[in-house]
Protein backbone atom coordinates (compact mmCIF):
# COMPACT_ATOMS: atom_id res chain seq x y z
CA UNK A 1 0.00 0.00 0.00
CA UNK A 2 3.19 2.41 0.97
CA UNK A 3 4.82 1.31 -2.41
CA UNK A 4 1.58 2.43 -4.15
CA UNK A 5 0.94 5.68 -2.36
CA UNK A 6 4.78 6.67 -2.93
CA UNK A 7 4.15 5.34 -6.90
CA UNK A 8 1.25 7.35 -7.58
CA UNK A 9 2.87 10.50 -5.49
CA UNK A 10 5.84 10.34 -7.85
CA UNK A 11 3.69 9.81 -11.11
CA UNK A 12 2.46 13.46 -9.71
CA UNK A 13 5.91 14.57 -11.23
CA UNK A 14 4.60 14.26 -15.21
CA UNK A 15 1.36 15.42 -14.57
CA UNK A 16 2.88 19.01 -12.94
CA UNK A 17 4.99 19.38 -15.53
CA UNK A 18 2.36 18.54 -18.51
CA UNK A 19 0.07 20.65 -16.99
CA UNK A 20 2.52 23.35 -16.26
CA UNK A 21 3.81 23.18 -20.43
CA UNK A 22 -0.53 23.08 -21.11
CA UNK A 23 -0.79 26.10 -19.47
CA UNK A 24 2.49 28.02 -20.17
CA UNK A 25 1.42 27.09 -23.80
CA UNK A 26 -1.29 28.36 -24.09
CA UNK A 27 -0.54 31.75 -22.35
CA UNK A 28 2.25 32.43 -24.71
CA UNK A 29 -0.66 32.20 -27.48
CA UNK A 30 -2.07 35.46 -26.12
CA UNK A 31 -1.85 38.39 -28.52
CA UNK A 32 0.01 41.46 -27.01
CA UNK A 33 2.92 42.94 -25.59
CA UNK A 34 3.21 42.09 -21.71
CA UNK A 35 5.62 44.95 -20.93
CA UNK A 36 3.46 47.13 -22.77
CA UNK A 37 0.22 45.71 -21.09
CA UNK A 38 2.96 46.34 -17.52
CA UNK A 39 4.30 49.77 -18.26
CA UNK A 40 0.92 51.44 -20.06
CA UNK A 41 -0.09 52.34 -23.57
CA UNK A 42 1.54 55.71 -23.31
CA UNK A 43 5.03 54.40 -22.18
CA UNK A 44 8.19 54.67 -24.59
CA UNK A 45 9.40 51.94 -26.75
CA UNK A 46 12.86 51.90 -25.45
CA UNK A 47 11.49 50.99 -22.17
CA UNK A 48 9.16 48.45 -23.57
CA UNK A 49 12.31 47.09 -25.05
CA UNK A 50 14.12 46.93 -21.85
CA UNK A 51 11.38 45.44 -19.74
CA UNK A 52 11.14 42.37 -22.40
CA UNK A 53 14.55 41.60 -22.28
CA UNK A 54 15.13 41.69 -18.90
CA UNK A 55 11.81 39.18 -18.51
CA UNK A 56 13.53 37.29 -21.33
CA UNK A 57 10.18 37.93 -23.32
CA UNK A 58 12.11 37.89 -26.48
CA UNK A 59 13.28 33.95 -25.91
CA UNK A 60 11.39 31.37 -27.48
CA UNK A 61 8.73 29.51 -25.56
CA UNK A 62 10.46 26.58 -24.97
CA UNK A 63 13.44 28.88 -22.91
CA UNK A 64 11.12 30.61 -21.24
CA UNK A 65 9.25 27.12 -20.08
CA UNK A 66 12.70 25.57 -19.49
CA UNK A 67 13.40 28.65 -17.01
CA UNK A 68 9.96 28.50 -15.76
CA UNK A 69 10.32 24.55 -14.36
CA UNK A 70 13.65 25.69 -12.95
CA UNK A 71 12.14 27.84 -11.13
CA UNK A 72 9.21 26.09 -10.23
CA UNK A 73 11.47 22.74 -8.95
CA UNK A 74 12.75 25.62 -6.38
CA UNK A 75 9.10 26.50 -5.27
CA UNK A 76 9.34 29.72 -7.32
CA UNK A 77 6.06 30.60 -9.72
CA UNK A 78 7.58 33.49 -10.85
CA UNK A 79 6.56 37.28 -10.05
CA UNK A 80 3.49 38.75 -10.59
CA UNK A 81 3.52 41.81 -13.38
CA UNK A 82 1.06 43.41 -11.34
CA UNK A 83 1.64 43.72 -7.73
CA UNK A 84 5.53 42.94 -8.22
CA UNK A 85 5.32 39.67 -5.68
CA UNK A 86 6.00 36.32 -5.22
CA UNK A 87 3.24 34.68 -7.32
CA UNK A 88 4.01 32.10 -4.52
CA UNK A 89 3.43 34.82 -1.40
CA UNK A 90 0.48 35.91 -3.50
CA UNK A 91 -1.51 32.54 -3.91
CA UNK A 92 -0.29 31.18 -0.66
CA UNK A 93 -1.60 34.13 1.63
CA UNK A 94 -4.91 33.38 -0.01
CA UNK A 95 -5.18 30.05 -0.53
CA UNK A 96 -6.53 28.86 3.49
CA UNK A 97 -9.54 30.77 2.48
CA UNK A 98 -10.07 28.98 -1.29
CA UNK A 99 -9.69 25.77 1.35
CA UNK A 100 -11.18 26.82 3.55
CA UNK A 101 -14.39 27.52 1.30
CA UNK A 102 -13.68 24.40 -0.34
CA UNK A 103 -13.48 21.88 2.70
CA UNK A 104 -17.06 23.19 4.42
CA UNK A 105 -18.90 23.21 0.88
CA UNK A 106 -17.54 19.62 0.09
CA UNK A 107 -18.51 19.07 3.90
CA UNK A 108 -21.88 20.65 3.11
CA UNK A 109 -22.61 18.29 0.21
CA UNK A 110 -21.35 15.04 1.35
CA UNK A 111 -23.35 15.23 4.92
CA UNK A 112 -26.68 16.03 3.12
CA UNK A 113 -26.38 14.15 -0.10
CA UNK A 114 -25.27 10.46 1.16
CA UNK A 115 -28.18 10.12 3.33
CA UNK A 116 -30.85 11.72 1.20
CA UNK A 117 -29.01 9.13 -1.40
CA UNK A 118 -29.88 6.10 0.76
CA UNK A 119 -33.46 7.33 1.95
CA UNK A 120 -34.23 8.01 -1.99
CA UNK A 121 -33.49 4.42 -2.98
CA UNK A 122 -34.55 2.49 0.23
CA UNK A 123 -38.05 4.34 -0.37
CA UNK A 124 -37.73 4.14 -4.05
CA UNK A 125 -40.74 6.32 -5.58
CA UNK A 126 -42.45 7.51 -2.39
CA UNK A 127 -42.46 11.04 -1.62
CA UNK A 128 -39.63 11.43 -0.13
CA UNK A 129 -37.70 10.10 -3.17
CA UNK A 130 -39.56 12.14 -5.83
CA UNK A 131 -38.98 15.19 -3.79
CA UNK A 132 -35.53 14.81 -3.19
CA UNK A 133 -34.89 13.56 -7.14
CA UNK A 134 -36.67 17.08 -7.96
CA UNK A 135 -34.34 18.99 -5.84
CA UNK A 136 -31.23 17.04 -7.15
CA UNK A 137 -31.84 17.97 -10.72
CA UNK A 138 -32.58 21.29 -10.01
CA UNK A 139 -29.66 21.46 -8.51
CA UNK A 140 -27.85 19.73 -11.02
CA UNK A 141 -29.03 22.57 -13.95
CA UNK A 142 -28.71 25.56 -10.99
CA UNK A 143 -25.99 27.82 -11.81
CA UNK A 144 -24.06 28.43 -8.68
CA UNK A 145 -23.56 32.02 -9.12
CA UNK A 146 -27.38 32.39 -9.57
CA UNK A 147 -27.87 30.33 -6.69
CA UNK A 148 -25.80 32.86 -4.81
CA UNK A 149 -26.84 35.95 -5.80
CA UNK A 150 -30.75 34.73 -4.98
CA UNK A 151 -29.00 33.71 -1.71
CA UNK A 152 -27.88 37.14 -1.15
CA UNK A 153 -31.42 38.85 -2.29
CA UNK A 154 -33.03 36.28 0.46
CA UNK A 155 -31.04 36.01 3.20
CA UNK A 156 -29.08 39.52 3.18
CA UNK A 157 -30.66 41.92 1.74
CA UNK A 158 -34.25 41.17 3.09
CA UNK A 159 -33.44 38.63 5.71
CA UNK A 160 -30.50 40.20 6.56
CA UNK A 161 -29.57 37.22 8.59
CA UNK A 162 -26.36 36.72 6.81
CA UNK A 163 -23.51 39.28 5.17
CA UNK A 164 -23.14 39.21 1.18
CA UNK A 165 -19.48 39.19 1.20
CA UNK A 166 -16.39 39.41 3.13
CA UNK A 167 -14.98 35.81 5.21
CA UNK A 168 -14.87 37.02 9.12
CA UNK A 169 -16.79 34.86 11.27
CA UNK A 170 -18.90 31.15 10.78
CA UNK A 171 -21.80 33.35 9.20
CA UNK A 172 -19.94 35.10 6.22
CA UNK A 173 -19.01 31.33 5.43
CA UNK A 174 -23.13 30.02 5.61
CA UNK A 175 -24.13 31.36 1.81
CA UNK A 176 -20.96 30.34 0.06
CA UNK A 177 -20.71 27.34 1.29
CA UNK A 178 -24.31 26.49 0.46
CA UNK A 179 -24.02 28.26 -2.90
CA UNK A 180 -20.70 26.14 -3.80
CA UNK A 181 -21.64 22.36 -2.23
CA UNK A 182 -25.21 22.36 -3.67
CA UNK A 183 -24.18 21.50 -7.12
CA UNK A 184 -21.86 18.67 -5.98
CA UNK A 185 -24.67 17.61 -3.58
CA UNK A 186 -27.03 16.88 -6.31
CA UNK A 187 -24.80 14.84 -8.48
CA UNK A 188 -23.28 12.95 -5.40
CA UNK A 189 -27.53 12.54 -4.18
CA UNK A 190 -27.84 11.17 -7.30
CA UNK A 191 -25.31 8.81 -7.90
CA UNK A 192 -25.75 7.38 -3.97
CA UNK A 193 -29.37 6.68 -5.16
CA UNK A 194 -28.55 4.81 -8.48
CA UNK A 195 -25.73 3.08 -6.52
CA UNK A 196 -27.34 2.18 -3.69
CA UNK A 197 -30.34 0.61 -6.04
CA UNK A 198 -28.33 -1.59 -8.01
CA UNK A 199 -26.41 -2.75 -4.80
CA UNK A 200 -29.66 -3.29 -2.72
CA UNK A 201 -31.15 -5.82 -5.63
CA UNK A 202 -28.06 -8.38 -5.53
CA UNK A 203 -28.68 -11.22 -4.19
CA UNK A 204 -26.05 -10.97 -0.77
CA UNK A 205 -28.49 -8.55 0.29
CA UNK A 206 -31.31 -10.66 -0.12
CA UNK A 207 -29.85 -13.25 1.49
CA UNK A 208 -29.19 -10.89 4.84
CA UNK A 209 -32.50 -10.39 4.75
CA UNK A 210 -33.04 -13.64 4.81
CA UNK A 211 -31.20 -14.59 7.34
CA UNK A 212 -33.00 -12.14 9.43
CA UNK A 213 -30.43 -9.41 9.87
CA UNK A 214 -32.15 -5.91 10.47
CA UNK A 215 -32.88 -3.92 7.38
CA UNK A 216 -30.88 -1.22 9.09
CA UNK A 217 -28.09 -2.97 9.03
CA UNK A 218 -28.50 -4.52 5.76
CA UNK A 219 -28.30 -0.75 4.75
CA UNK A 220 -25.49 0.66 6.62
CA UNK A 221 -23.04 -2.73 6.97
CA UNK A 222 -23.18 -4.54 4.01
CA UNK A 223 -25.07 -1.80 1.22
CA UNK A 224 -23.79 1.02 1.73
CA UNK A 225 -19.99 -0.20 2.10
CA UNK A 226 -20.56 -1.85 -1.51
CA UNK A 227 -22.32 1.54 -3.14
CA UNK A 228 -19.66 4.07 -2.06
CA UNK A 229 -17.16 3.22 -4.81
CA UNK A 230 -18.46 5.11 -7.39
CA UNK A 231 -19.92 7.91 -4.60
CA UNK A 232 -16.21 8.34 -4.10
CA UNK A 233 -15.37 8.72 -7.59
CA UNK A 234 -17.78 11.03 -7.94
CA UNK A 235 -16.91 12.90 -4.81
CA UNK A 236 -13.23 13.43 -6.07
CA UNK A 237 -14.53 14.34 -9.91
CA UNK A 238 -17.04 16.68 -8.23
CA UNK A 239 -13.32 18.34 -5.98
CA UNK A 240 -12.51 19.84 -9.70
CA UNK A 241 -15.82 21.65 -10.70
CA UNK A 242 -15.88 22.78 -6.71
CA UNK A 243 -12.54 24.36 -7.55
CA UNK A 244 -13.69 25.65 -10.73
CA UNK A 245 -17.06 26.65 -8.86
CA UNK A 246 -15.06 28.41 -5.81
CA UNK A 247 -13.74 30.81 -8.70
CA UNK A 248 -18.08 31.76 -9.34
CA UNK A 249 -18.32 31.41 -5.72
CA UNK A 250 -15.36 33.72 -4.69
CA UNK A 251 -17.04 36.36 -7.76
CA UNK A 252 -19.99 36.12 -5.81
CA UNK A 253 -19.08 37.06 -2.46
CA UNK A 254 -16.24 39.25 -3.33
CA UNK A 255 -14.24 36.27 -0.86
CA UNK A 256 -11.20 36.68 -0.78
CA UNK A 257 -9.52 33.57 -2.06
CA UNK A 258 -7.22 31.88 -4.87
CA UNK A 259 -10.06 32.39 -7.16
CA UNK A 260 -11.04 36.02 -6.98
CA UNK A 261 -7.42 36.89 -7.62
CA UNK A 262 -7.11 34.31 -10.49
CA UNK A 263 -9.93 36.31 -12.03
CA UNK A 264 -8.63 39.88 -11.67
CA UNK A 265 -4.90 38.24 -12.83
CA UNK A 266 -6.79 37.04 -16.33
CA UNK A 267 -8.37 40.56 -16.36
CA UNK A 268 -5.03 42.28 -15.68
CA UNK A 269 -2.84 39.41 -18.06
CA UNK A 270 -0.70 38.81 -15.21
CA UNK A 271 0.46 35.63 -17.09
CA UNK A 272 2.58 34.11 -13.98
CA UNK A 273 -0.19 34.72 -11.93
CA UNK A 274 -2.49 32.75 -14.25
CA UNK A 275 -0.08 30.30 -14.72
CA UNK A 276 0.85 29.75 -10.88
CA UNK A 277 -3.24 29.84 -9.38
CA UNK A 278 -4.19 27.32 -12.61
CA UNK A 279 -1.08 25.29 -11.57
CA UNK A 280 -1.82 25.15 -7.88
CA UNK A 281 -4.96 24.38 -8.03
CA UNK A 282 -4.39 21.83 -10.92
CA UNK A 283 -1.94 19.92 -7.95
CA UNK A 284 -4.98 20.16 -5.71
CA UNK A 285 -7.25 18.37 -8.00
CA UNK A 286 -4.68 15.43 -8.76
CA UNK A 287 -3.98 15.38 -4.83
CA UNK A 288 -7.68 14.73 -4.43
CA UNK A 289 -7.97 11.81 -7.19
CA UNK A 290 -4.79 10.43 -5.34
CA UNK A 291 -6.67 10.29 -1.56
CA UNK A 292 -10.04 9.30 -3.68
CA UNK A 293 -7.52 6.42 -5.50
CA UNK A 294 -6.14 5.56 -1.75
CA UNK A 295 -9.89 5.76 -0.12
CA UNK A 296 -11.21 2.91 -2.71
CA UNK A 297 -8.55 0.26 -0.83
CA UNK A 298 -10.25 1.14 2.45
CA UNK A 299 -13.92 1.04 1.15
CA UNK A 300 -12.88 -2.67 -0.62
CA UNK A 301 -10.52 -5.00 0.41
CA UNK A 302 -10.64 -6.54 -3.52
CA UNK A 303 -8.56 -3.37 -4.55
CA UNK A 304 -6.23 -3.14 -1.23
CA UNK A 305 -5.00 -6.64 -2.24
CA UNK A 306 -4.04 -5.93 -5.33
CA UNK A 307 -1.92 -3.00 -3.60
CA UNK A 308 0.07 -5.93 -1.69
CA UNK B 1 -29.71 -4.87 -47.76
CA UNK B 2 -33.76 -4.54 -47.12
CA UNK B 3 -33.13 -6.51 -44.08
CA UNK B 4 -30.49 -4.14 -42.80
CA UNK B 5 -32.09 -0.97 -43.36
CA UNK B 6 -35.65 -2.68 -41.87
CA UNK B 7 -33.26 -3.58 -38.44
CA UNK B 8 -31.99 -0.15 -37.92
CA UNK B 9 -34.89 1.60 -38.58
CA UNK B 10 -36.95 -0.74 -35.97
CA UNK B 11 -34.11 0.13 -33.32
CA UNK B 12 -34.02 3.34 -33.67
CA UNK B 13 -38.27 2.89 -33.82
CA UNK B 14 -37.68 0.79 -30.56
CA UNK B 15 -35.46 3.54 -29.16
CA UNK B 16 -38.06 6.44 -29.78
CA UNK B 17 -40.50 4.60 -28.49
CA UNK B 18 -38.79 3.86 -25.20
CA UNK B 19 -37.96 7.73 -24.90
CA UNK B 20 -41.68 8.66 -25.96
CA UNK B 21 -42.78 6.40 -22.57
CA UNK B 22 -40.67 8.63 -20.79
CA UNK B 23 -42.68 11.53 -19.12
CA UNK B 24 -39.66 13.78 -18.58
CA UNK B 25 -37.25 13.31 -21.15
CA UNK B 26 -40.42 14.33 -23.21
CA UNK B 27 -40.58 17.30 -21.10
CA UNK B 28 -37.04 18.33 -21.63
CA UNK B 29 -37.79 17.79 -25.06
CA UNK B 30 -40.77 19.34 -25.52
CA UNK B 31 -38.94 22.90 -23.49
CA UNK B 32 -36.12 22.20 -25.98
CA UNK B 33 -38.34 22.57 -29.25
CA UNK B 34 -39.87 25.54 -27.53
CA UNK B 35 -35.91 27.34 -26.89
CA UNK B 36 -34.87 26.46 -30.52
CA UNK B 37 -38.23 28.29 -31.98
CA UNK B 38 -37.33 30.86 -30.19
CA UNK B 39 -33.74 31.27 -31.33
CA UNK B 40 -35.10 30.66 -34.30
CA UNK B 41 -37.79 33.39 -34.60
CA UNK B 42 -35.55 35.63 -32.40
CA UNK B 43 -35.69 38.05 -34.72
CA UNK B 44 -40.14 37.85 -35.47
CA UNK B 45 -40.41 37.58 -31.46
CA UNK B 46 -38.03 40.88 -31.03
CA UNK B 47 -36.41 43.15 -33.03
CA UNK B 48 -32.77 43.44 -32.37
CA UNK B 49 -31.80 46.76 -32.99
CA UNK B 50 -34.67 48.38 -31.30
CA UNK B 51 -35.25 46.46 -28.04
CA UNK B 52 -32.04 44.38 -27.43
CA UNK B 53 -29.72 46.63 -27.82
CA UNK B 54 -30.72 50.34 -28.56
CA UNK B 55 -30.46 52.09 -24.93
CA UNK B 56 -33.78 54.10 -23.37
CA UNK B 57 -32.75 55.70 -20.41
CA UNK B 58 -36.56 56.98 -19.76
CA UNK B 59 -37.47 53.01 -19.48
CA UNK B 60 -34.58 52.27 -17.05
CA UNK B 61 -35.39 48.93 -14.19
CA UNK B 62 -38.96 49.36 -14.86
CA UNK B 63 -40.93 46.01 -13.22
CA UNK B 64 -42.66 42.93 -15.14
CA UNK B 65 -45.37 44.95 -17.10
CA UNK B 66 -47.97 44.13 -19.85
CA UNK B 67 -45.60 46.50 -22.07
CA UNK B 68 -42.44 44.61 -20.79
CA UNK B 69 -42.90 40.73 -19.70
CA UNK B 70 -39.58 40.45 -17.83
CA UNK B 71 -39.43 44.35 -17.14
CA UNK B 72 -36.13 46.43 -18.12
CA UNK B 73 -32.54 46.49 -17.33
CA UNK B 74 -30.23 49.47 -16.29
CA UNK B 75 -30.19 51.08 -20.31
CA UNK B 76 -33.79 50.44 -20.31
CA UNK B 77 -33.74 47.39 -22.78
CA UNK B 78 -36.66 44.95 -22.85
CA UNK B 79 -35.30 41.71 -20.85
CA UNK B 80 -37.31 39.61 -22.36
CA UNK B 81 -36.12 40.71 -25.51
CA UNK B 82 -32.44 39.73 -24.47
CA UNK B 83 -33.65 36.64 -23.30
CA UNK B 84 -35.21 35.16 -26.33
CA UNK B 85 -32.04 36.61 -28.33
CA UNK B 86 -29.68 35.41 -25.60
CA UNK B 87 -31.16 31.86 -26.32
CA UNK B 88 -29.60 32.27 -29.66
CA UNK B 89 -26.26 32.77 -28.49
CA UNK B 90 -26.77 29.82 -25.77
CA UNK B 91 -27.98 27.52 -27.96
CA UNK B 92 -25.05 28.01 -30.87
CA UNK B 93 -22.09 28.23 -28.10
CA UNK B 94 -23.30 24.92 -26.65
CA UNK B 95 -23.59 22.90 -30.08
CA UNK B 96 -20.42 24.76 -31.97
CA UNK B 97 -18.64 23.96 -28.75
CA UNK B 98 -19.72 20.13 -27.88
CA UNK B 99 -19.07 19.99 -32.32
CA UNK B 100 -15.47 20.87 -31.49
CA UNK B 101 -15.16 18.26 -28.66
CA UNK B 102 -16.44 15.67 -30.51
CA UNK B 103 -14.76 15.63 -33.60
CA UNK B 104 -11.56 16.27 -32.01
CA UNK B 105 -11.84 14.09 -28.63
CA UNK B 106 -13.90 11.38 -30.70
CA UNK B 107 -11.23 11.28 -33.64
CA UNK B 108 -9.10 10.95 -30.98
CA UNK B 109 -10.47 7.98 -29.10
CA UNK B 110 -11.16 6.17 -31.75
CA UNK B 111 -7.44 6.45 -32.94
CA UNK B 112 -6.76 5.04 -29.16
CA UNK B 113 -8.87 2.62 -29.20
CA UNK B 114 -8.63 1.28 -32.13
CA UNK B 115 -4.74 1.41 -32.64
CA UNK B 116 -3.88 0.75 -28.66
CA UNK B 117 -0.67 0.27 -27.98
CA UNK B 118 2.19 2.96 -27.90
CA UNK B 119 -0.69 4.98 -30.09
CA UNK B 120 -3.28 4.88 -27.36
CA UNK B 121 -0.43 5.37 -23.90
CA UNK B 122 0.64 8.70 -25.60
CA UNK B 123 -2.41 9.86 -26.18
CA UNK B 124 -4.47 9.13 -23.23
CA UNK B 125 -1.50 10.49 -21.28
CA UNK B 126 -1.66 13.91 -23.26
CA UNK B 127 -5.54 13.66 -22.52
CA UNK B 128 -4.59 12.98 -18.60
CA UNK B 129 -2.84 16.13 -18.48
CA UNK B 130 -5.91 18.20 -19.82
CA UNK B 131 -8.13 16.17 -17.13
CA UNK B 132 -5.84 17.04 -14.63
CA UNK B 133 -6.81 21.23 -15.28
CA UNK B 134 -10.40 21.35 -13.64
CA UNK B 135 -12.66 22.30 -17.01
CA UNK B 136 -13.67 25.65 -16.27
CA UNK B 137 -10.58 26.42 -14.92
CA UNK B 138 -8.73 25.03 -18.39
CA UNK B 139 -11.63 27.47 -20.29
CA UNK B 140 -10.65 30.36 -18.35
CA UNK B 141 -7.26 29.87 -19.24
CA UNK B 142 -7.37 29.23 -22.89
CA UNK B 143 -10.06 32.68 -23.14
CA UNK B 144 -7.40 34.73 -21.00
CA UNK B 145 -4.90 34.00 -23.53
CA UNK B 146 -6.71 34.37 -26.25
CA UNK B 147 -9.11 37.10 -25.77
CA UNK B 148 -12.56 37.57 -24.90
CA UNK B 149 -15.07 36.80 -27.71
CA UNK B 150 -17.84 34.65 -29.01
CA UNK B 151 -15.53 32.53 -31.04
CA UNK B 152 -12.80 32.38 -28.43
CA UNK B 153 -15.09 31.49 -25.80
CA UNK B 154 -16.50 28.35 -27.97
CA UNK B 155 -13.28 27.47 -28.67
CA UNK B 156 -12.23 27.40 -25.12
CA UNK B 157 -15.43 25.19 -23.95
CA UNK B 158 -14.85 23.03 -27.07
CA UNK B 159 -10.97 21.98 -25.97
CA UNK B 160 -11.82 21.78 -22.45
CA UNK B 161 -14.20 18.84 -23.49
CA UNK B 162 -11.66 16.97 -25.71
CA UNK B 163 -10.72 14.85 -23.30
CA UNK B 164 -14.14 13.41 -21.88
CA UNK B 165 -15.13 12.71 -25.51
CA UNK B 166 -11.63 11.14 -26.09
CA UNK B 167 -11.94 8.98 -23.00
CA UNK B 168 -16.18 7.56 -23.91
CA UNK B 169 -15.12 7.29 -27.24
CA UNK B 170 -12.47 5.22 -26.71
CA UNK B 171 -13.36 2.99 -24.06
CA UNK B 172 -16.87 2.47 -27.00
CA UNK B 173 -14.43 1.43 -29.28
CA UNK B 174 -12.95 -0.66 -27.41
CA UNK B 175 -15.90 -2.54 -26.35
CA UNK B 176 -16.31 -3.31 -29.85
CA UNK B 177 -13.05 -3.40 -32.21
CA UNK B 178 -13.08 -7.23 -31.64
CA UNK B 179 -16.67 -8.38 -32.84
CA UNK B 180 -17.11 -9.82 -35.62
CA UNK B 181 -18.53 -7.35 -37.99
CA UNK B 182 -14.94 -5.24 -37.37
CA UNK B 183 -13.08 -8.08 -38.41
CA UNK B 184 -15.37 -9.05 -41.31
CA UNK B 185 -14.73 -5.22 -42.23
CA UNK B 186 -10.83 -5.72 -42.19
CA UNK B 187 -11.20 -9.06 -43.98
CA UNK B 188 -12.63 -7.54 -47.11
CA UNK B 189 -10.02 -5.31 -47.10
CA UNK B 190 -11.39 -1.94 -45.72
CA UNK B 191 -9.10 0.61 -44.85
CA UNK B 192 -8.30 1.06 -41.16
CA UNK B 193 -10.08 4.74 -41.76
CA UNK B 194 -13.66 2.94 -43.35
CA UNK B 195 -13.38 0.12 -40.15
CA UNK B 196 -13.21 2.81 -37.49
CA UNK B 197 -15.96 5.81 -39.22
CA UNK B 198 -17.84 3.23 -40.98
CA UNK B 199 -18.25 0.23 -39.30
CA UNK B 200 -17.35 1.05 -35.51
CA UNK B 201 -18.36 4.42 -34.66
CA UNK B 202 -22.00 4.36 -36.15
CA UNK B 203 -22.06 0.60 -33.42
CA UNK B 204 -21.26 2.95 -30.41
CA UNK B 205 -23.18 5.93 -30.73
CA UNK B 206 -25.49 4.99 -27.49
CA UNK B 207 -22.87 6.82 -25.10
CA UNK B 208 -21.71 9.44 -27.38
CA UNK B 209 -25.15 11.11 -28.18
CA UNK B 210 -26.04 10.90 -24.54
CA UNK B 211 -22.67 12.94 -23.83
CA UNK B 212 -23.46 15.50 -26.04
CA UNK B 213 -26.63 16.06 -25.02
CA UNK B 214 -24.88 16.72 -21.40
CA UNK B 215 -22.18 18.21 -22.60
CA UNK B 216 -24.37 21.35 -24.43
CA UNK B 217 -26.04 21.57 -20.80
CA UNK B 218 -22.31 21.98 -19.45
CA UNK B 219 -21.60 24.21 -22.41
CA UNK B 220 -24.44 26.67 -22.27
CA UNK B 221 -23.59 26.92 -18.15
CA UNK B 222 -19.93 27.29 -18.75
CA UNK B 223 -20.38 30.20 -21.28
CA UNK B 224 -22.79 31.77 -18.93
CA UNK B 225 -20.06 31.13 -15.89
CA UNK B 226 -16.99 33.33 -18.33
CA UNK B 227 -19.71 35.54 -19.10
CA UNK B 228 -20.38 36.51 -15.64
CA UNK B 229 -17.01 37.07 -14.48
CA UNK B 230 -16.50 39.25 -17.50
CA UNK B 231 -14.62 36.68 -20.31
CA UNK B 232 -16.87 35.59 -21.97
CA UNK B 233 -19.46 37.63 -24.82
CA UNK B 234 -19.08 41.11 -24.33
CA UNK B 235 -21.95 43.46 -24.18
CA UNK B 236 -23.86 45.36 -25.34
CA UNK B 237 -24.29 41.64 -26.83
CA UNK B 238 -27.39 39.67 -25.31
CA UNK B 239 -25.95 36.46 -23.33
CA UNK B 240 -27.68 35.06 -20.35
CA UNK B 241 -24.18 35.27 -17.91
CA UNK B 242 -23.44 38.52 -18.78
CA UNK B 243 -27.23 39.55 -18.42
CA UNK B 244 -26.83 38.07 -14.73
CA UNK B 245 -23.79 39.81 -14.36
CA UNK B 246 -25.28 43.21 -15.01
CA UNK B 247 -27.75 42.95 -12.71
CA UNK B 248 -25.47 42.14 -9.90
CA UNK B 249 -25.63 45.97 -9.12
CA UNK B 250 -29.49 46.08 -8.71
CA UNK B 251 -29.98 43.27 -6.56
CA UNK B 252 -31.78 45.68 -4.01
CA UNK B 253 -33.90 47.34 -6.47
CA UNK B 254 -34.37 45.32 -9.50
CA UNK B 255 -34.56 41.42 -8.50
CA UNK B 256 -35.95 40.79 -12.18
CA UNK B 257 -32.88 41.78 -13.81
CA UNK B 258 -30.91 38.58 -12.45
CA UNK B 259 -34.50 36.46 -11.60
CA UNK B 260 -35.34 35.61 -15.35
CA UNK B 261 -32.00 35.10 -17.16
CA UNK B 262 -30.70 33.26 -13.61
CA UNK B 263 -34.59 31.39 -14.37
CA UNK B 264 -33.55 31.02 -18.49
CA UNK B 265 -30.89 29.03 -17.95
CA UNK B 266 -31.83 26.75 -15.46
CA UNK B 267 -34.79 26.02 -17.29
CA UNK B 268 -32.48 25.33 -20.28
CA UNK B 269 -29.95 22.92 -17.82
CA UNK B 270 -33.02 20.78 -16.77
CA UNK B 271 -34.55 20.23 -20.07
CA UNK B 272 -30.90 18.97 -22.29
CA UNK B 273 -30.30 16.85 -18.20
CA UNK B 274 -33.55 15.33 -18.24
CA UNK B 275 -33.43 14.16 -22.35
CA UNK B 276 -30.04 13.27 -21.49
CA UNK B 277 -30.86 11.00 -18.82
CA UNK B 278 -34.23 9.87 -20.71
CA UNK B 279 -32.00 8.81 -24.31
CA UNK B 280 -29.26 7.26 -21.98
CA UNK B 281 -32.20 4.88 -20.09
CA UNK B 282 -33.81 4.63 -23.62
CA UNK B 283 -30.52 3.74 -25.33
CA UNK B 284 -29.84 1.22 -22.69
CA UNK B 285 -32.74 0.02 -21.10
CA UNK B 286 -30.70 -2.46 -18.51
CA UNK B 287 -29.80 0.78 -16.78
CA UNK B 288 -33.46 1.83 -15.99
CA UNK B 289 -34.03 -1.65 -14.58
Amino acid sequence: MHKYVIKRLIMLIPVVIGVSFLVFFIMSLAPGDTARTILGEDAPIEAIEALNEELGLNDPVLIRYGRYMMGLAHGDLGTSYKSGRSVFTEVMSRFPDTLKLAFWGMLFAVVLSIPIGIISATRQYSLIDSVSMVFALLGVATPNFWLGLMLIIGFSLHLRWFPSGGSEGWKALVLPVITLGTGCMANITRTTRSSMLEVIRQDYIRTAKAKGVNSRNVIYKHALKNALIPVVTVIGLQFGSLLGGAVLTEAVFSWPGVGTFLVNSIKAKDTPAVLGCVIIFSICFSIVNLCVDILYAYIDPRIKSKYK
Amino acid sequence: MENKKAKKRSMTMEVCQRLAKNKMAMLGLAILIVLVLCAVFADVIADYETKVVAQNIANRLKGPSAEHWFGTDEFGRDIFARIIHGSRVSLVVGLISVSVSLIAGGCLGAFAGFYGGKIDNVIMRVMDIFLAVPSTLLAMTIVAALGSSLINVMLAIGISGIPNYARIVRAAVMSVKDQEFVESSRAIGASSMTTIFREIIPNCMAPIIVQVTLSVASAILSTASLSFIGLGVQPPDPEWGAMLSGGRNFLRDAVHLTLFPGLAIVITILALNLLGDGLRDALDPRLKQ
